[in-house]
């Protein structure tokens, strides 16, 4: 278990490396072959109008002049030994693993990663209770129930939900819910000193979509479950009928959905992008987002790197938990 | 001053969906919100005005400053803002109207003395002038605050007059040169006198003291250097509560060392000033008209969705402002792929301002324009309208248009290339109005829009990528850094200022005539004779076909009915912010 | 203590006799449910299983009538899709409602299980009658130790705490012949061996000392030793619990090792049913003789060939008019045509031998007497 660890880990390195090596290739060679120069590249750092001056201090001061591999060395050089920062005023120590510091902010990239990561936690894992909680029981009584009214509105209601993403039903309720009709009051969570209730417009949203599909695929597992010959066994041993589905049944059909979660958990740490957005909330995915649209290269390296991070980890877990919940993986 | 990129991403879903919002939040707002507002109180005077103390103003952004060091801003927004905690040399008056964009004393006891041919600048301090911790700010403070702005690797988000106009040759700032006396531009004979060296004369030098913050004082032993935006040493009415977090927010609590004795330019009204940054633009809006934030920061105006509501609802139009914001939309005429000043004058000729100005949103959305100087410019001719009509009604005179082709020696027309920001509607309706005019005289366009995150470093305002793409026209916005012919028309008409990324001078206008009243006016001492040579300019402009004027922008704010002492400051293109208060 | 819980379960069973009884006198004449509760152990009597699909109705079991005593062993034998499985699940009641028309009376100690409620019945599964399944492999929750599974079916007929079921559970996989109990109850039905696993089948099966146990197939995924040794369990359970057992099998040496009585079922009917010594030496209908005649047996030469039965079971929903074997049958045509127009009723030709043929039973032991019997 541990030597099987420790691999994956030992590739989840290996992939940072080929992620951060892409993304440095992306900022710095695509725009390239499209015309752009370093002295435009420092231009988007520079108030209007810059001067040679100017430009050359920029280019100097964040080495966009040095060779991109001779960049991307010094990236990862910081990380595993640290580095220092100049403010001007003094030297600041970074030490490993140093992100480097934003081109816009000044902000050690860590430190926002850290600042911003339990925001994103709060969104999705309030999310993800819901989406369980209402996807999961509503495919098992789905099954259980199939052809019936409820089960064929409710199947209804998942395909419309997977199909609805989270901009527009956040925008229809933040309009109608918070603006229009006052129900819930207006979304503002900036961290983790804030009331996680002002998350629950942004939860109920996600989780609309998520739930739709652990719906579907709970209720799929478990009409196959549910037709398996120990679920028969069970209830020849006169267990009651719900300790049949909910133990043997829901229990069998979980590996399936855990697996899934775990790759939707894992995307979402990295960053709930589109609800960060729609409801304005400072989490990783809008870091993200700012890095991108502000040529910010630390910021953007340090959360792809985040985001890939949390989906290895994820599937980490993933293979881990399947060992917990499925004691024949644990000993083969 | 440059300002922010105007988010416009209203989609088409959004936008249709906010129609369907207006059409059924229907009526009931407003009830309670104070009906005694007017359309346009705050545009022209002082709306709501009121001494009330106390409240907590809020304020939101979608993006966030560059930075609040007030030496590395550049966004109006911004240097507006950090008034309420950084006191300069010389500032913009607080008034409406006209009389904001004047530059009046600030920490200064009067204007800047000019000897030496306008090559020496001396202000004198005011005394027992203090810092947020109750130490006195002198001379040295405001040298060591010009100095930083030497490095501008550290400090690359602000203006670099100070390193370009002051004569302090291969001085690197204070960060690689500790030896402040080795900044030879500007001088301290004594704890209360600044003078400042130039290289050359430079009339104007008031303004560039007072449009930015970069003479804001700043206590070398509290410099952070990059870092220093965090929590800036407080000299106003305000100072921040605790470190500013950036693309989040922060708040301003009061500065009790302020003495308001000193300052006639700001007010100290409310307890608490909170910024929210990272609200989306629509959200902001949502809650403006809601009241639950009072300020909309960047000041550009509403978004389509709420624009729509605000227009057809009389209860939110009574408190809204629609002033002439101090953008001019117009058209640069690249002189170097269209050289012939005929070619360029048919273009003018067959434009089809009434499209045009349509585009940009008629009588709400803009003036349209006369001459290239906005409105907000003091001494500003009105202009005449040389090749084209400033008439709602006016479609181009395609006969004219073919005169000039002719003369021009293509009586068939030529092709070129229009560029527009792809993301901003009017640019592209625009584009798409001026297509179709010229092509009834034989001017094929070829319309190219771009993201306007690039557009004015890369594309537009890059005469590299112009040459190669041979761009004859595009879609450009210009708000000076200062309100004066200067600070208007130098940066768009001198060779001067054509730089390789970020240019202005888009027309790449090098026009020998121009080139020498630019060299000429910096040394002219009296404000109404540059005024002259600005409208010969201007006109010159004009005349050559180097820009085709199409319309003053006009913004629509939103005054919610608990903010009071509002009022557009031309200074700035928006609300006057150092002087708000908040009831209720 | 085991015997106390017997005496308990007999108490119950009592009163529940009574209230039957009341029922059944209580709506007096209708269809099914006339003759009031039987004396038999079990009895079964005019078992309709049929499901509606898409294709027509697929009559699974279609009128099977018989009856059990404690202590006794019946097999029932038939090939695949002959409805024995059905059967099986018919009596425990696992049969869902809502796709499965059941109709006919079973009756196991007085308490009838066809109209009872499914909470009833319910509570009678795992208690008064288990069931061993086939294939322990997929028939045990891969996610549960074997000894969770056993407490847990313990527990839910019994009120006692967890330790006590662990006890109890390690005791039956003892009295099952699983060695090192204490250890292996912690174990996955995955770390068993085959055999090992049909023996905790066994054990939970038993925790709860059901009077009737049904078991399908029992040894079918075993090999020939363990066969053996789970044949030879089940009958020494039997002999201590006095347990009534229904085996199902397609293997008659199994039927012939351990049943008391047996019963060949053909398209969801009764074919034959006779003791195990009138079934093998005195079958009285051709699809028995097929039967034996498939049978390998170790004491006959190798070149001697089998004598398997032509052609392949009838679809249930299109079951052949008349006799339904009559298309497999190579003695059809004996009998003037009956076997294809009219469905032979199932009769008592001798004392507890019983059999569903037109043909004369005369022709019948002669045939048997002269053209199969030397061949086998």
């Amino acid at each position: 278990m541990v030597a099987f660890i420790v691999r994956r880990l030992l590739g989840a390195v290996g992939l940072l490396l080929i992620i951060s090596a892409v993304t440095f290739a992306i900022f710095f060679l695509v725009p390239k072959a499209a015309g752009v120069t370093s002295d435009d590249l420092a231009g988007r750092f520079a108030g209007r109008q810059p001067d040679a001056a100017t430009l050359a201090a920029i280019k100097d001061r964040f080495g966009l002049d040095d060779p991109v591999p001779v960049q991307y060395g010094k990236y990862i050089k910081s990380i595993v030994a640290g580095d220092t920062y100049d403010t001007g005023t003094e030297k600041i120590d970074c030490p490993a693993p140093c992100l480097g510091y934003s081109f816009r902010t000044n902000q050690s990239v860590l430190d926002q990663i850290l600042d911003r990561a339990p925001v994103t936690l709060m969104i999705t894992l309030g999310a993800a209770v819901l989406w369980i909680l209402a996807g999961v029981s509503i495919g098992v009584i789905s099954a259980l129930k199939r052809g019936t009214i409820f089960d064929r509105a409710a199947m209804s209601v998942a395909l419309a939900g997977v199909s609805l993403p989270v901009f527009f039903t956040g925008l229809l309720s933040l309009a109608f819910v918070v603006h229009s009709w006052n129900l819930l009051p207006e979304v503002n969570y900036r961290g983790l000193g804030d009331n996680p209730f002002n998350l629950l417009l942004p939860w109920i949203c996600l989780a609309f979509l998520y739930a739709a599909l652990y719906a579907r695929l709970t209720r799929a597992g478990m009409l196959e479950t549910m037709n398996e010959d120990f679920i028969r066994t069970a209830r020849a041993k006169g267990l009651p009928e719900r300790t049949v589905v909910v133990k043997h049944g829901l229990r069998a059909s979980l590996t399936p959905i855990m697996t899934v979660f775990g790759l939707d958990l894992g995307l979402l740490l990295g960053g709930a992008i589109i609800t960060e957005k729609t409801f304005s909330i400072p989490g990783l995915g809008q870091l993200a987002l700012d890095g991108i649209f502000q040529s910010d290269l630390p910021v953007v390296l340090g959360a792809t790197m985040t985001a890939a991070l949390f989906i290895v980890l994820a599937n980490l877990v993933v293979d881990i938990l399947y060992g917990v919940v499925d004691p024949r993986v644990r000993h083969s | 001053m440059r300002s922010p990129k105007v988010v416009t991403g209203a989609t088409a879903g959004f936008v249709a969906l906010s129609l369907g919002l207006s059409a059924c939040g229907g009526g009931d707002d407003g009830d309670d919100k104070g009906g005694s507002g007017k359309f346009n109180a705050g545009a022209t005077a002082v709306a709501n005005p009121s001494d009330h103390k106390g409240g907590v103003l809020k304020m939101a952004q979608p993006d966030d400053f560059e930075s609040l060091d007030p030496a590395n801003i550049y966004y109006a927004y911004g240097l507006n803002f950090v008034r309420l905690f950084s006191r300069t040399l010389m500032t913009y008056s607080s008034k409406p109207g006209i009389a904001g964009t004047e530059m009046v004393p600030d920490l200064a006891e009067a204007k800047g003395v000019p000897s030496d041919g306008q090559k020496t600048w001396t202000y004198k301090l005011k005394r027992g002038v203090k810092y947020e911790d109750g130490t006195e700010i002198k001379a040295k403070d405001i040298k060591y605050a010009v100095a930083r702005t030497f490095d501008r690797g550290v400090l690359h988000n602000g203006p670099s007059y100070f390193s370009q106009l002051l004569a302090a040759e291969g001085y690197k700032g204070p960060f690689k040169d500790k030896n402040l006396d080795a900044f030879k531009g500007v001088e301290t004979p004594d704890d209360y006198t600044v003078v400042f060296k130039l290289k050359r004369p430079f009339s104007e030098f008031d303004q560039v003291v007072g449009f930015s913050g970069q003479t804001a004082p700043v206590p070398a032993d509290k410099d952070k250097g990059v870092r220093y935006g965090m929590h800036p040493v407080s000299s106003g009415p305000y100072k921040l509560e605790a470190d500013y977090q950036a693309k989040k927010g922060g708040t301003l609590v009061r500065n009790s060392n302020w003495d308001p004795s000193t300052d006639p330019n700001r007010k100290q009204l409310p307890d608490k000033i909170e910024v929210q940054s990272g609200l989306k633009a629509e959200e902001i809006d949502s809650r403006l008209l809601a009241g639950t934030v009072q300020v909309d920061l960047p000041g550009s105006g509403v978004q389509a969705a709420a624009r729509q509501e605000i227009l057809t609802k009389p209860k939110l139009k009574a408190n809204a402002d629609n002033p002439v914001a101090g953008f001019h939309w117009y058209l640069p005429i690249n002189t170097k792929n269209i050289p012939n000043v005929d070619c360029r004058r048919a273009i003018v000729y067959a434009a089809d301002r009434s499209a045009m100005y349509r585009a940009y949103g008629g009588e709400v959305g803009g003036v349209m324009a006369t001459s290239i100087q906005p409105p907000a410019i003091p001494g500003r001719d009105k202009g005449t309208d040389m090749f084209t009509k400033a008439d709602p009604n006016f479609t181009g005179d395609p006969t004219q248009a073919k005169a000039a082709l002719a003369k021009c020696g293509k009586p068939n027309g030529f092709s070129t290339v229009m560029t527009f920001r792809s993301d901003r509607p009017k640019e592209k309706a625009t584009a798409e109005a001026l297509k179709q005019a010229l092509d009834k005289v034989g001017i094929k366009l070829e319309l190219k829009g771009y993201p306007s995150g690039t557009y004015t470093n890369e594309q537009l305002g890059a005469p590299k990528f112009v040459a190669k793409e041979n761009v004859g026209i595009g879609t450009y916005g210009w708000q000076p850094d200062w309100s004066t012919g200067y600070g208007y028309l130098q940066p768009i008409s001198d060779v001067k200022a054509i730089v390789p990324t970020g240019n202005a001078n888009n027309a790449e206008i090098d026009d020998p005539q121009i080139n020498k009243m630019w060299t000429d006016v910096t040394a002219i001492a009296d404000p109404a004779q540059r005024a002259k040579v600005y409208n010969q300019i201007d006109a010159r402009i004009r005349d050559q076909a180097y820009i085709l004027p199409n319309v003053y922008a006009k913004s629509l704010l939103v005054r919610p009915p608990n903010l009071t002492n509002v009022y557009f400051h031309q200074g700035y293109g928006m609300y006057d912010y150092a002087n708000l208060g908040v009831t209720g | 203590m085991a015997a106390d819980k017997h005496a308990a379960g007999k108490r119950a069973g009592a009163e529940r006799d009574a209230k039957a009884a009341e029922l059944i006198n209580a709506v007096p004449g209708e269809e099914g449910g006339g003759r009031g509760a039987p004396s038999a152990f079990l009895e079964v009597r005019d078992l309709k299983i049929h499901f509606p699909t898409d294709d027509g109705l697929v009559k699974s079991v279609d009128g099977l009538s018989f009856q059990l005593e404690r202590g006794r062993t019946l097999g029932i034998v038939g090939e695949s899709g002959s409805g024995k499985s059905v059967t099986s699940l018919g009596v425990l009641g696992l049969h869902n409602r809502r796709n499965a028309k059941v109709s006919g009376e079973i009756w196991l100690d007085g308490q009838e299980i066809v109209q009872a409620s499914p909470d009833e019945v319910r509570r009678l599964r795992g208690r008064k009658m288990a069931m061993i399944f086939q294939d322990p492999l997929s028939a045990m929750h891969p996610f549960y130790t074997v000894g969770h599974q056993i407490i847990e079916a313990y527990r839910v007929h019994n009120d006692v705490s967890k330790q006590v079921a662990r006890k109890h559970a390690i005791d039956m996989l003892g009295r099952v012949g699983i060695p090192k109990p204490d250890q292996r109850v912690d174990d996955y039905p995955h770390q068993f061996s085959g055999g090992m696993r049909q023996r905790a089948m066994i054990a939970m099966a038993l925790s709860c000392d059901p009077e009737l146990l049904i078991a399908d197939e029992p040894t079918t995924a075993l090999d020939v030793t363990v066969q053996a040794q789970i044949l030879d369990l089940i009958r020494d359970l039997q002999q201590e619990f006095n347990s009534a057992i229904i085996m199902i099998t397609h293997d008659l040496g199994v039927v012939a090792e351990l049943s008391d009585d047996i019963l060949v079922m053909y398209a969801g009917r009764c074919a034959e049913y006779a003791s195990v010594d009138d079934a093998f030496h005195r079958p009285l209908h051709p699809y028995t003789w097929g039967l034996l005649g498939s049978m390998p047996r170790l004491d006959r030469e190798r070149t001697e060939r089998l004598l398997p039965i032509k052609g392949t079971p009838p679809s249930l929903i299109n079951v052949p008019d008349g006799c339904a074997f009559n298309p497999r049958c190579a003695y059809r045509d004996l009998n003037d045509g009956k076997s294809t127009t009219e469905r032979p009723e199932l009769r008592e030709l001798e004392p507890g031998h019983k059999a569903a043929c037109h043909l004369p039973l005369e022709r019948r032991r002669e045939i048997w007497n002269d053209e199969i019997a030397p061949k086998l």
